[in-house]
């Protein structure tokens, strides 16, 4: 043979199971993540070398309970089975099911296998077989299903190659159904069905039937069909829940004959460990201790790796323009495109801890603790208890906290919390607090211990929550949905992180990010250089405008140039629209200057930094130190102070606690939401509210 | 009124009898939550809201709401 034949395999399973493990170990480096077409979920594929002649493309789909799907992330499975025009569609599925809990397992192979393709279980974590007392007889267990099926451990890399073996076999695999579901539901009603889409196995058409949804790949006369027989809603609802009731007795059967559990081995880790961390005081004690941790590393950790990028960036950029030839190329290179990438990569270290710590919480079971923790409480503000995630989430950034948001189930809770997940401070305020806090607060102590710019710093974090939940109070009252409550989450057991799983988790949610969020800053930075960089006449002629000024004529040349330098600033693009803004942000306490960083910050906010470097420091270094002088040197021109007094400090990090500064975030909610109702009813009410606290705030402090 | 999930003590087991399909999610029979089973309460969370129980091998964590609409036979 010539040429290697490719086998398209698509890995389900339910959460928890270690299919990841699974996928990781079959594929190894040789993976890549992507979108499913029209939704941000991740799409994680990867090659495997079955045999000499036979290469796997395996899809990691995303884990479910079961074929119907309660989320976003879920319908994919089903989208990808039903239709074979799908370009996933697959030849072979491998259905991953967990030794301890293969009758819910079996629950999810039993839809798939109905389907008529060809299907593999695989029985993950047979490893832990002999300690929980588990007997599994597996010809008959094979039998049974009319499959194959491997137990494996993909943490101990055992089964492997028994499976890889299967899957070149995979088209001698039977397909016969295992569960006929016609047999016991309603006979005529299936018979019906089943002469009115011959095509189609059973369950499929069954499938059609139960999803919401117009499928594109039916003709015309199957989708009247399919409307026809959704009409009877009551009827439908209850079949699924006979067919649950059905598949579930047949598991039974067939798992009392070939599937033994020994409970007096069974050890007690879990109960020991859920007394402990779900305990009424402890509990919440822990959870504490965790989240501080989780935040003391993102900023006590990141601070040295961020330093770093950020020198590394402002001396490329010096070598950039010390070694090219002058000129507006150099210039869009050395002021645009490398400070705007210096600007996404520095997020690398802080977004990478927080993943690191949400997987390790995830993989060790702890976060559904934390969710059943904390959904009483959340439910008070209209959310639930898995928008703790989001809310930790987003203090790294808002556009993977909202893609978190998925999973809550209820669309009321749901909204809430990604309404409100923006006010959590994200590190692109970071940067824009640390400079006004080293500015304005002074260095020193308070109490003895306690450094007065960090709890300034505290202070915002805290007040970040503080709005999120307000506002998800209000939210909770004034938005008119139906709340049906669907909250029904597993409590896995107890799990050492394995750390191969959280590597890869951690290398895939940062490149995400940078692809993602990093696009959008690096063409925003452009942009802003452009504006920055260019303007009308005025901006083209300052030199001769400047130096033919009388009051200029006996300048030393240094002077001359500072000046063409500042009127070119006032006359470029973006100094037009600073000047045009600076009536509506003066009662802020702000001048044009500061108005062309809000303006440039408007799309992404810590460009605010960046955009005060290029003012006050046309051409000069990006050295923050010396931004911080230049900053603190300025004076405001009407009072004679300092520009950056305590009173204008404060009402600019009032602004920038609150206003809806980010054009990734805006973009994602309108894809999670789709709607344009709900990211501009952010853009505006937070826009507001940042508008009328900073205007509070500089009153109070004048 | 007859016993429902929300009824039992910690540690106590009963058998489910009957869900109302209307108010109850098809993913919690999914899970195992099924007529017949056994099922028992493991823990309350703080302010005895979710429930946390096993049922069918599996641990879930329900709300009270949820709860309060399975009955069962202690």
């Amino acid at each position: 043979m010539s040429h290697d034949k490719v086998v398209k395999v698509a890995l389900i399973g339910n959460p928890n199971t270690g299919k990841t493990s699974l996928f990781n170990q079959l594929t190894g480096l040789k993976q890549k993540v992507g979108n499913y077409p029209g939704i941000t979920v991740d799409k994680k594929q990867g090659k495997c070398k079955i045999s000499e002649n036979l290469t796997a493309e395996i899809t990691d789909l995303p884990g479910t309970y079961s074929i119907n799907p309660t989320s976003l992330d879920e319908t994919i499975v089903i989208d990808t089975l039903l239709d074979e025009e799908n370009e996933l569609y697959p030849d072979l599925i491998i259905v991953v099911a967990e030794v301890e809990n293969l009758k819910r397992n079996l629950l999810l192979f039993s839809q798939i296998k109905d389907l008529k393709i060809p299907t593999i279980l695989v029985i993950n974590m047979v490893d832990q077989m002999e300690r929980k007392g588990i007997n599994i007889d597996i010809k008959q267990l094979e039998e049974k299903l009319n499959t194959k099926v491997v137990l494996i451990s993909a943490r101990k890399n055992t089964g492997i190659d028994q499976l890889k073996s299967i899957i070149s076999d995979y088209q001698k695999l039977d397909t016969t159904p295992v569960v006929n579901i016609s047999e016991k539901i309603d006979k005529d009603y299936f018979t019906k069905l089943k002469s009115a889409f011959k095509e189609f196995p059973l369950y499929k058409s069954w499938l059609l039937i139960t999803q919401n949804k117009e499928y594109e790949f039916l003709n015309d006369d199957q989708k009247q069909l399919v409307l026809k027989f959704r009409e009877d809603v009551n009827c439908i609802k209850r079949y699924q829940h006979k067919e649950t009731i059905f598949r579930y007795q047949v598991i039974h059967e067939i798992l009392k004959e070939t599937y033994k559990v020994d409970k007096s081995q069974a050890t007690d880790l879990r109960s020991k460990l859920d007394k402990i961390l779900t305990h009424k005081i402890f509990g919440y004690i822990i959870f504490a201790a965790i989240m501080l941790l989780i935040f003391q590393a993102i900023f006590e950790w990141a601070s040295l790796p961020m330093d770093l990028i950020d020198g590394v960036f402002a001396n490329l950029s010096e070598f950039v323009k010390n070694n090219m030839a002058p000129g507006a190329f150099t210039n869009l290179i050395a002021e645009g495109i490398i400070p705007g990438i210096g600007g996404v990569v520095i997020f690398i270290p802080q977004i990478a801890i927080l993943f690191l710590f949400i997987s390790i919480l995830e993989e060790t079971g702890y976060m559904s603790r934390v969710v059943f923790l904390m959904d009483k409480i959340m439910r008070r503000f209209g959310m639930s208890g898995k928008s703790i995630i989001p809310l930790i989430s987003g203090t790294a950034c808002a556009i993977p906290a909202i893609m978190a948001s998925r999973n809550i189930s209820s669309w009321k809770e749901r909204l809430i919390t990604i309404l409100v997940v923006p006010f959590t401070t994200c590190s692109a305020r970071l940067p824009v607090y640390a400079i006004l806090i080293a500015l304005i607060i002074p260095a020193k102590r308070v109490w003895g211990i306690f450094n007065l710019q960090g709890l300034t710093l505290m202070a915002l974090y805290l007040l970040g929550f503080t709005a999120a939940i307000m506002s998800a109070i209000l939210l909770n009252n004034v938005l008119k949905i139906k709340n049906k409550s669907l909250f029904v989450i597993e409590m896995p057991n107890y799990k050492l992180p394995s750390l191969k799983n959280i590597f890869y988790e951690v290398v895939e949610k940062t490149k995400a990010f940078i692809f993602g969020a990093g696009k959008i800053i690096l063409a925003l930075s452009i942009v802003l250089w452009f504006l920055a960089s260019n303007g009308s006449s005025n901006y083209t002629n300052a030199e001769k405008i400047v130096t033919s000024t009388k009051e200029n004529q006996n300048l030393s040349e240094q002077a001359l140039q500072k000046k063409i330098v500042a009127f070119k600033l006032e006359n470029s693009y973006i100094g037009v629209m600073g000047k045009t803004i600076e009536p509506v942000i003066k009662p802020l306490g702000y001048d044009w200057k500061i108005g062309i960083a809000l303006i440039s910050s408007f799309a992404a906010r810590e460009v605010f930094v960046g955009a005060l470097a290029t003012i006050y420091s046309v051409g000069s270094d990006e050295d923050t130190g010396t931004i911080k002088q230049r900053m603190a040197a300025e004076v405001n021109s009407e009072t004679g102070e300092k520009r950056f007094n305590l009173a204008t400090g404060m009402s600019l990090l009032m602004f920038y606690a609150f206003a809806m500064q980010c054009i990734g975030t805006l973009a994602i909610v309108k894809r999670e939401t789709k709607s344009w109702k709900w990211p501009i009813l952010q853009l505006v009410g937070m826009g507001i509210l940042a508008y009328i606290s900073a205007y509070i705030t500089f009153i109070i402090f004048k | 009124m007859s016993d429902t999930i929300a009824s039992l003590q910690i540690g106590e087991k009963g058998f489910i009898e009957h869900l109302c399909l209307e108010n109850i999610p098809l993913k919690l029979l999914e899970m195992g939550c099924l007529p017949g089973i056994e099922v028992q309460l493991i823990q309350k969370a703080p302010m005895k809201d979710p429930l946390y129980i096993k049922v069918n091998g599996s641990h879930l964590a329900i709300r009270k709401e949820t709860a309060e609409k399975i009955t069962i036979v202690k």
